[in-house]
């Protein structure tokens, strides 16, 4: 009995402590890119950036900031979404902190390192400016750095237009066995977060199907774009549609497709940690990260989708307005990555 | 008589510290391990981990696709290298040293580097040589030579690059038999093929299967290859899913647990080679007879030629060709055309790619001070070993050989327990990367020397003793000159064997300690082609640098080196 009251007890206190936070839950106040700041970052000399976004874009950004700010080298560790959750999981239970800004394509990472007081609340003035703040955490403990779309695509030389897959069902016609490419959520976050809204819209009968296509499986979600344009395989059932659009901008076969029954979207957020080693420099970074110009090249080079107010999609870009894009959910993707993983791996693999 | 006492109380400590260090080295990681596999980490003692290996189907699965692909391995491994071994040690066979170093070459080419050439050669549609197959023959595109994502695919890649340890074994077994057995025979009547079947053969056996079953070891404790070819196929071997138990939620008890199969595997086998090989080991060179009369090919002469070449255009040529052509091509898709040409993925790497510098440094530095280190550490108790200068002299001889029973990335899941908790914290530094290469490279040269020391008279050192020289000065003026050679080759292999590992690596790097093998395995799973296939040049170029410097040296000695008789 005094075990029960003093778990009552307990967990009332929990809810109480719950509550508080969401009372208190208030944006940071924004704070402006001053000369001292960048003194300071310089003096540090360094920024880690852990990310999962396209490797060669990352570093083209990093290139663009140590323009801007000469002194200030970015290593650039590009992995992905699920492995740069568990290196930084791994890193920190060995009391290592070496990254500074992270951005994982799973939005469920953000919840979980914001609950163990792993990120640090930070809004730049431009931040405040021009992000709607129903797109911020509410305590400004992360930010969206990039919008993602998992699309289908085709290999323009290999398929007509005409004959490429318009909707989930048509990839189960047994005329693609053999010819699919997908990427995993055991490594991918933008597949992790795509796999659940798919299940949610599709349940597991789709995969269980899909997975007697016998699909090429990869594990980075800039891998199946890549094997399209390849000619390795026909057609990619799931992927980063960006990297699909800077293949295009490189003269590669390949278009995209936006399935009938709705596609998923994929928010990947940015954040800085408590403990960055660099903490003036991962401030600069961070700000730099959502900036304007940064937000445009992103979306010009990279193809990528961007939040901020001020940034220009691209002409080629189908507008998001005429997207079904299917609901995003962090907290039921964390909920569910361990089933989704493991069911995952035995219907495909990887 | 009392000087020479105080100076043997100065050498003792000195070889005393080297012993201890041995035995730290293997104690602490294996005891870890154990201690986490029976549930250490985890509430209190016990043995569901074992439970759940055996149990559960996710387990079971890797683990038998690892023994299979083994096994067959190694039967492709003994089928393929003992004809080329006997060839190139036993025959007339033209052009005999060129094919000597190219499988030197194969046998220096890290696995991972192999798959991932032979994924741009035998990708199911994209691969060039499927391409090229289509276009000969004009056929569509359904059409297919190879496909590498196939646990076949897979079979194929590991042994391409596990058939040079049969190889070294068979051929030096080859060289010592007596020449006097075949001369026997010949003398009877036995035409030469007939000699080579009756008695060549049988007297090369115990070297053959012990060959064999190395190459089943490197098979089934091999992560790189499998992570690349298996995981596209959706098939896990025990290596990667023991890698996968550490992603999060990480499960250590169970990649303990996982890698005591490995590890009794293993142990087994490699008792059983010992009984073979009469504790030979692989690396073992030596005991050249005069030289042998060579067996006559004649009218074989030009199909064992074209055998021996499409062995070596297998193992070495096609995945060299194919890594140059990818590092200069523009497009993914990679053809011969002159737009097609680039040095785009070279500026990319060295001047784009924040991790490359960092890595060469780290790798530089690790090979250097592995190499050193442990030749130092190698010398040392191979010469306690061979002068029985301590006591226990046995046992070191047995701890400096027991990492031959650790696969690498067992050693890794140990370590990384070791090295992550307290009064040892040294994950995060170059330091545990040291320990694992050091432990993991340390056979290497503990074989090297004990096959040296045993050529190696005594009276040399004890007419040194005699004349007044401490142990130590001994050891430094008398036998490490006359181990010359020995030194530089053994330098040389732990150099090279450190700079390209990556399965405890993979376990035990953070963003400041990447290697080159790490940085490769990370640019594969983004699919960067031409940045791989830089990298990968750079380190075989690092790697052909200091085998070429070895051999420029005078008085070494490298396995694969030509019969000098």
């Amino acid at each position: 009995m005094r075990k029960r009251a003093a778990w009552l007890g307990l967990s009332m206190i929990a809810t109480l402590i719950a509550l508080g936070s969401i009372a208190r839950a208030a944006l940071p106040a924004p704070t402006p890119i001053t000369d001292e700041l960048v003194k300071a970052a310089t003096a540090e000399g360094k920024v880690v950036f852990y990310t999962s976004v396209e490797l060669v874009l990352a570093e083209d950004l990093s290139k663009l900031f140590q323009e801007k700010y000469p002194g200030i080298s970015v290593q650039v560790e590009r992995t992905g979404s699920e492995r740069v959750f568990q290196r930084i999981g791994q890193e920190y239970a060995a009391n290592i902190h070496s990254v500074d800004v992270v951005n994982s394509s799973d939005a469920s990472h953000f919840i979980y390192w914001k609950r163990n007081g792993m990120v640090q609340p930070f809004l730049s003035t431009e931040m405040a400016e021009n992000y709607a703040p129903s797109s911020l955490d509410p305590d400004g403990a992360y930010a969206p750095w990039r919008l993602n779309i998992s699309p289908f695509a085709y290999n323009t030389s290999l398929v007509k237009e005409a004959d490429a897959p318009k909707s989930f069902k048509d990839l189960l016609d047994p005329k693609w066995k053999g010819k699919l490419v997908k990427a995993s959520p055991n490594y991918s976050g933008t597949i992790m977060t795509a796999t659940y809204e798919t299940l949610v819209a599709l349940g597991w009968d789709y995969f269980e199907a899909l997975a007697k296509q016998d699909v090429m499986q990869t594990q980075s979600a800039l891998e199946p774009p890549r094997k399209v344009a390849s000619g390795e395989r026909e057609v990619m059932v799931d992927g980063s549609e960006y990297f699909i659009y800077s293949l295009m901008d490189k003269g590669n076969p390949i278009k995209v497709v936006y399935p009938a029954e709705g596609v998923p979207a994929i928010t990947s957020p940015g954040a800085m940690l408590k403990a960055a080693p660099h903490p003036n420099a991962a401030r600069l970074f961070y700000a730099f990260l959502f900036s304007q110009p940064v937000q445009q090249v992103m979306v010009d080079k990279g193809g990528t989708r961007s939040f901020h107010k001020l940034v220009k999609d691209r002409p080629d870009h189908v507008p998001l307005a005429q997207l079904k894009l299917w609901p995003e959910d962090a907290n039921a993707v964390e909920a569910r990555s361990e089933e989704i993983k493991s069911r995952y791996r035995q219907l495909f693999g990887g | 008589m009392a000087t020479t006492g105080a100076r043997l109380d100065i050498a003792i400590p000195v070889l005393a510290l080297g012993a201890l260090l041995l035995a730290a080295l293997i104690v602490i990681p294996m005891g870890w391990l154990g201690y986490v596999s029976l549930g250490g980490l985890q509430a209190g003692m016990t043995l569901s981990n074992y439970a759940a290996l055996v149990s559960s189907p996710d387990m079971l699965r890797p683990l038998l696709l690892s023994l299979g692909v083994a096994f067959a391995v190694a039967v492709i491994s003994a089928l393929v290298a003992s004809p080329m071994a006997w060839l190139v040690a036993r025959t007339d066979l033209p052009w005999k040293r060129g094919f000597r170093l190219l499988v030197l070459a194969s046998f220096v080419t890290p696995p991972f580097l192999g798959a991932v050439a032979w994924e741009i050669l035998a990708a199911r549609n994209s691969g060039l040589l499927n391409e090229a197959y289509r276009r000969a023959f004009g056929l569509p595109r359904s059409d297919f030579l190879f496909n590498i994502y196939t646990v076949t695919g897979l079979i194929f890649v590991l042994a391409t690059y596990t058939f040079p340890y049969v190889f070294i074994l068979v051929a030096n077994g080859l060289e010592r038999i007596p020449l006097e057995l075949e001369e026997a025979s010949a003398i009877l009547g036995a035409r030469p093929w007939r000699t080579a079947l009756k008695v060549t053969l049988p007297l090369a056996l115990p070297a053959l299967l012990a060959g064999t079953l190395v190459a089943f070891l490197q098979a089934m404790n091999n992560f790189g290859a499998p992570a690349i070819i298996a995981l596209p196929a959706g098939l896990q071997t025990i290596t990667t899913k023991i890698w996968t138990l550490f992603q999060f939620p990480p499960q250590p008890g169970l990649a303990a647990a996982a890698a005591v199969p490995l590890l009794a595997v293993t142990i087994v086998l490699l008792q059983l080679q010992r009984r073979l090989l009469g504790r030979r080991g692989y690396a073992v060179i030596g005991g050249k007879g005069a030289r042998l009369d060579l067996v006559r090919l004649g009218r074989w002469k030009a199909p064992a030629f074209a055998f021996a070449a499409a062995v070596v255009t297998v193992a070495v040529i096609l995945p060299y060709l194919a890594l140059m052509l990818s590092a200069f091509s523009r497009t993914l898709t990679i053809t011969l055309s002159p737009g097609n040409f680039t040095l785009r993925n070279f500026f990319f790497v060295f001047t784009e790619l924040s991790g490359t510098n960092l890595a060469l440094q780290n790798t530089l530095l690790l090979g250097i001070t592995t190499a050193t280190a442990g030749t130092l550490l190698a010398l040392v108790i191979a010469y306690i070993v061979a002068r029985r200068a301590l006591p226990f002299w046995r046992w070191l001889g047995f701890l400096a050989t027991a990492p031959l029973a650790i696969p690498s990335i067992v050693l890794g899941v140990g370590l990384f327990f070791a090295y992550t908790h307290p009064p040892f914290v040294l994950y995060g530094t170059l330091g545990i990367l040291f320990v694992a290469f050091l432990t993991i490279e340390l056979p290497i040269g503990y074989q090297q020397f004990q096959a040296a020391f045993r050529s190696l008279h005594a009276e040399l050192e004890e007419a040194g003793r005699i004349l007044g020289a401490g142990r130590l000065r001994t050891l430094r003026d008398i036998t490490a000159p006359l181990l010359w050679s020995a030194v530089i080759s053994t330098w040389c292999l732990v150099f090279v064997a450190a700079i390209r590992e990556l399965s405890a690596a993979i376990l035990l790097f953070t963003a400041d300690t990447k290697v080159l093998s790490v940085l490769i395995y990370d640019l594969n799973e983004t699919g960067e082609p031409g940045a791989i296939a830089v990298v990968g040049l750079t380190m075989l170029l690092i790697t052909f640098a200091v085998i070429g410097a070895a051999y420029a040296l005078p008085r070494s000695s490298l396995p694969l080196q030509d019969n000098p008789g």
